[in-house]
């Protein structure tokens, strides 16, 4: 078997509202994948029915084999799933709860799951009324990660962990992809996808824009850069894949896209950077450009078209 | 920015949360003290019907513990003995719910901190908590004073009566207020503020059943612990013989002094803490939690254990008040007559006593099984897409639930059973009637069950009327049962409630046919709401 997920035609309405429209993807065994949207995309609804946790309208569903919904205490007993929004029992431990959880699932791994709690910084002694959002998520990782099995789905788990938990939860993919499991990670950061993910697909109103490896997906990506160099910026303006140029005499502001980035340094080079800022972008940033999604007020671009042509003058 | 800045807006959003849930208290609370009084006037309407319920209140401890001492033999008086005591508790617990609602369970649910970072003042929450609280409980002053008029009572002595249920509920909104900063769980201060409560109760119990007849028995004077009491201080009051209205300042003295604490406790702590260490659990669980039933189990044992402890108090008493059933219901024909309606004539005094307090008792722990069936709701909207994500399916984890709640019925219902026969028999000198009133407890089993099945069959169908819809059909149930044969309601709707089908043990013979039909009826609609709880999305 070489896809732990495939997914066809899947559609999925509540009401008037459409969740999935016609949503494919295909994930395949022992890939980190990453499922990437903006918030209302779909993400939480289609996991949800490779859980088996919804019906789907219409449309193929195969995880790890089986159907969702038909053998679903079966296929999970061979997956871990972490919500996007984490609740517990207020009266129940932390640690109570993540042996709550693998013990339903099917065991879990007692020094495994002790290590995890150490490396997460999780006091599993407190009551889970007490736990931040982030804690929560974290009971819910711990008891994920301390499970043998094949298949994770995560949705969003690093919304509410602070940037060290979030490396941690890094590490721990990071292992599971090392020991082949296979990964499915919904998240709405495109930093965080491209950091962990083999492929991606990105889903957009319910339906798939996008998806491929991160090297095909790479004309998406244009970064923002910042320079400040010795002698006065010229020439920039004749390379190609350099966007929305702002010069002002050893300064500039531009967006490179990814494949010319080398050549945009070989040429800094030649002019003495004495600074250099590089900002990744955002989805957000991504989804304007490509899908037209949110577009600026057009007093707003007609003025940046103007001031990008005086900088190229 | 002044510590009481957005106290305003914050009021207005308590009221906004608050609209249903605080008029159906009031509403409710006026119908069963309007019904209660307007019984009073209708089953004491003679001279000699008074004299002698205040005879048998002079004579009976366990009455005075449970409605206080009777000031004098007027109509106004025994209503107060029959409204104030179970009346000012539930006030006491929907004005302390109240103000927990709006200030401890808001830092819980983390939206006191939203409301925190906006311009608000440091009291603005508290302030609005206890505004809210204390204008419900002046309407409600005002409404159960036009009830108590309504019923047929003096004017004056109604309003000082209506003031009296207000100035409790105020009362124990203080006493929240203070829990509330003590206690870092909404649960936590409402269980600090009902124990409270209890001890309230008990005092008040402890002064008046100890009381003191006088002047040939038609009065009773009551021991210094009442006057320890809030719930004590409003029949201490006397609204009806001439009224003792300073009693009104003891009340608002003591509502400033519990609100200055309060106010003193939040100078001293953060948003989000409390003054009690919290506290904690086992860092792993044990053996008896990993699975579906025992997870039910720990959810629900709580709620069980307090309703153990609740059934067996009343039980009890009810059962040695049984003893006094002769004298108590002896002397006044009405009653008589009532008990004879009910039983279908003919049978003694004390049988259809426990036949209607059994059916009562059968009634009222429904509401503990409808209460754990809706477990399966919260849990729907919490953890539960965590779970069934587990190698769990949903028939296990549903039956789970629905086994807790039908082991917990039946355990409450041998504590009815048993409390009456043993409490009963203590005193009477005579055990044998146990046997009896305990299947007369257990024989309501079968229309809990059917209760059961329409509550289980919605959470399948209409998982989002649930709540509302198993809470109507138990009011409902209660209604017909109690009000139906006053109201001589038409035979075809009183058969809709399944307790109309239950045999009027023991007076009754036992009938097996509507046993067998009411578990058969409540086993499918289980089975119903299963099938449908497995084929439809999880509504989150
Ligand atoms: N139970 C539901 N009822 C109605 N609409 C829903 C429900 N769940 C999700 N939706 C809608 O479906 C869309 C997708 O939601 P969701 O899958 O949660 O998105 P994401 O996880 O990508 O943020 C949203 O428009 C959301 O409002
Ligand atoms: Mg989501």
């Amino acid at each position: 078997m070489t896809d732990a997920i495939t997914v066809s035609d899947l559609t999925k309405t509540f009401g008037d509202v459409r969740a999935l429209d016609r949503l494919n993807l295909t994930v395949r065994a022992g890939e980190v994948h990453g499922f990437l949207g903006p918030n209302g995309a779909g993400k939480s609804t289609a996991l949800r029915v490779l859980l088996g946790l919804l019906r789907r309208d219409s449309g193929e569903v195969r995880v790890l084999g089986g159907d969702p919904w038909r053998d679903a205490v079966a296929l999970h007993r061979r997956l871990a799933y972490v919500p996007g929004d984490v609740n517990l029992w207020p009266n129940l431990s932390g640690g109570e709860a993540i042996d709550l959880f693998g013990s339903l699932r099917g065991g879990l791994d007692k020094a495994r799951r002790e290590e995890l709690i150490k490396r997460f910084k999780l006091d599993p002694t407190r009551k889970c009324r007490t736990y931040s959002k982030g804690n929560r998520q974290k009971v819910a990782l711990v008891a994920a990660f301390a499970s043998d099995v094949e298949l994770y789905i995560l949705d969003e788990p690093t919304s509410g962990l602070d940037p060290l938990m979030e490396a941690v939860f890094r590490d721990c993919v990071e292992e599971a992809r090392r020991a082949g499991r296979t990964v499915l990670l919904s998240s709405h950061i495109l930093a965080e996808v491209e950091a962990l993910g083999d492929r991606i697909s990105i889903i957009r109103e319910g339906r798939i824009a996008e998806s491929g490896t991160l090297a095909e997906l790479r004309h998406l990506t244009r970064t923002s850069m910042s320079v400040e160099t010795a002698r006065p910026i010229t020439g920039l303006d004749a390379l190609s894949g350099v966007h929305d140029l702002h010069v002002d005499g050893t300064r500039a502001r531009f967006q490179v896209d990814a494949e010319q980035m080398g050549a945009v340094q070989r040429h800094l080079a030649e002019l003495d950077v004495r600074t250099l800022t590089s900002t990744p972008p955002t989805l957000e940033e991504l989804f304007m450009r490509h899908y037209g999604d949110r577009p600026e007020p057009p007093g707003d671009r007609d003025a940046e078209a103007t001031a990008a042509r005086a900088g190229r003058a | 920015m002044g510590a009481f800045t957005g106290t305003a807006r914050l009021a207005r959003l308590a009221l906004r949360r608050d609209r249903v849930q605080l008029p159906v208290w009031l509403v409710a609370l006026t119908v069963t003290v309007a019904a209660s009084a307007s019984s009073v006037t209708s089953l004491y309407d003679t001279e000699q019907e008074r004299r002698s319920y205040a005879l048998t209140n002079a004579g009976s401890a366990v009455s005075r513990v449970f409605n206080g001492g009777l000031a004098e033999p007027s109509a106004g008086a025994i209503a107060m003995a029959e409204t104030f005591s179970f009346a000012g508790v539930l006030i006491a617990l929907m004005s302390l719910m109240a103000v927990v609602r709006h200030t401890r369970q808001n830092e819980e649910t983390g939206r006191a901190e939203l409301v925190g970072a906006a311009v608000v003042g440091r009291y603005a929450m508290l302030t609005a908590a206890l505004l809210v609280t204390v204008a419900a409980n002046a309407v409600l002053a005002l409404l159960l004073a036009g009830a108590l008029v309504a019923a047929g009572l003096p004017v004056a002595g109604s309003l000082g009566a209506g003031l009296a249920f207000g100035a409790v509920g105020t009362a124990f909104a203080g006493i929240a207020a203070v829990t509330a900063q003590v206690s870092q769980s909404a649960r936590g201060a409402n269980g600090l503020a009902g124990a409270v409560l209890g001890l309230m109760f008990l005092l008040r119990g402890i002064g008046d059943g100890l009381a003191e007849p006088t002047d040939g028995g038609l009065r009773v004077v009551s021991l210094w612990p009442s006057w320890l009491s809030p719930l004590g201080w409003g029949q201490q009051m006397q609204p009806y013989t001439g009224g003792r209205w300073w009693v009104l300042g003891l009340y608002a003295a003591f509502f400033a002094a519990m609100v200055w604490t309060a106010y003193r406790l939040t100078d001293h702590r953060d948003v989000g803490t409390g003054m009690m260490p919290v506290r904690r659990g086992p860092a792993t669980a044990p053996r008896g939690l990993l699975s579906p039933f025992g997870l039910a189990w720990r959810l629900q044992r709580g709620v069980l254990l307090g309703w153990g402890a609740g059934v067996a108090v009343m039980a009890v008493s009810m059962g040695v008040l049984g003893d006094e059933a002769e004298e108590l219901l002896g002397g006044n024909e009405d009653l008589e007559q009532y008990f004879a309606e009910l039983g279908g004539g003919g049978a003694n005094l004390v049988s259809a006593y426990f036949a209607t307090i059994t059916a009562l008792f059968g009634i009222v722990i429904t509401g503990y099984t409808v209460q754990a069936l809706l477990r399966i709701r919260a849990e729907e909207t919490g953890p539960l897409e965590a779970v069934l994500a587990t190698a769990v399916s949903r028939p296990r984890w549903m039956l789970s639930h629905i086994t807790c709640a039908v082991l917990g019925t039946v355990a409450l219902l041998l504590l009815t059973g048993l409390g009456h026969g043993l409490s009963y028999g203590l005193v009477a000198g005579d055990m044998s009637q146990t046997p009896d009133l305990l299947g007369a407890a257990l024989a309501q089993l079968p229309a809990t069950l059917a209760l059961a099945g329409v509550v289980v069959a919605v959470l399948g169908l209409l998982p989002r009327w649930a709540v509302a819809l198993s809470w109507t059909a138990l009011i409902g149930c209660l209604f017909t049962s109690q009000l139906g044969p006053v109201l001589e309601l038409p035979q075809a709707v009183m058969n809709i409630s399944p307790f109309t089908h239950v045999p009027y043990l023991p007076v009754a013979d036992p009938a097996a046919t509507p046993m067998v039909v009411l578990t058969a009826v409540g086993a499918a609609l289980i089975a119903m709401g299963i099938g449908a709880f497995r084929n439809r999305d999880l509504a989150l």
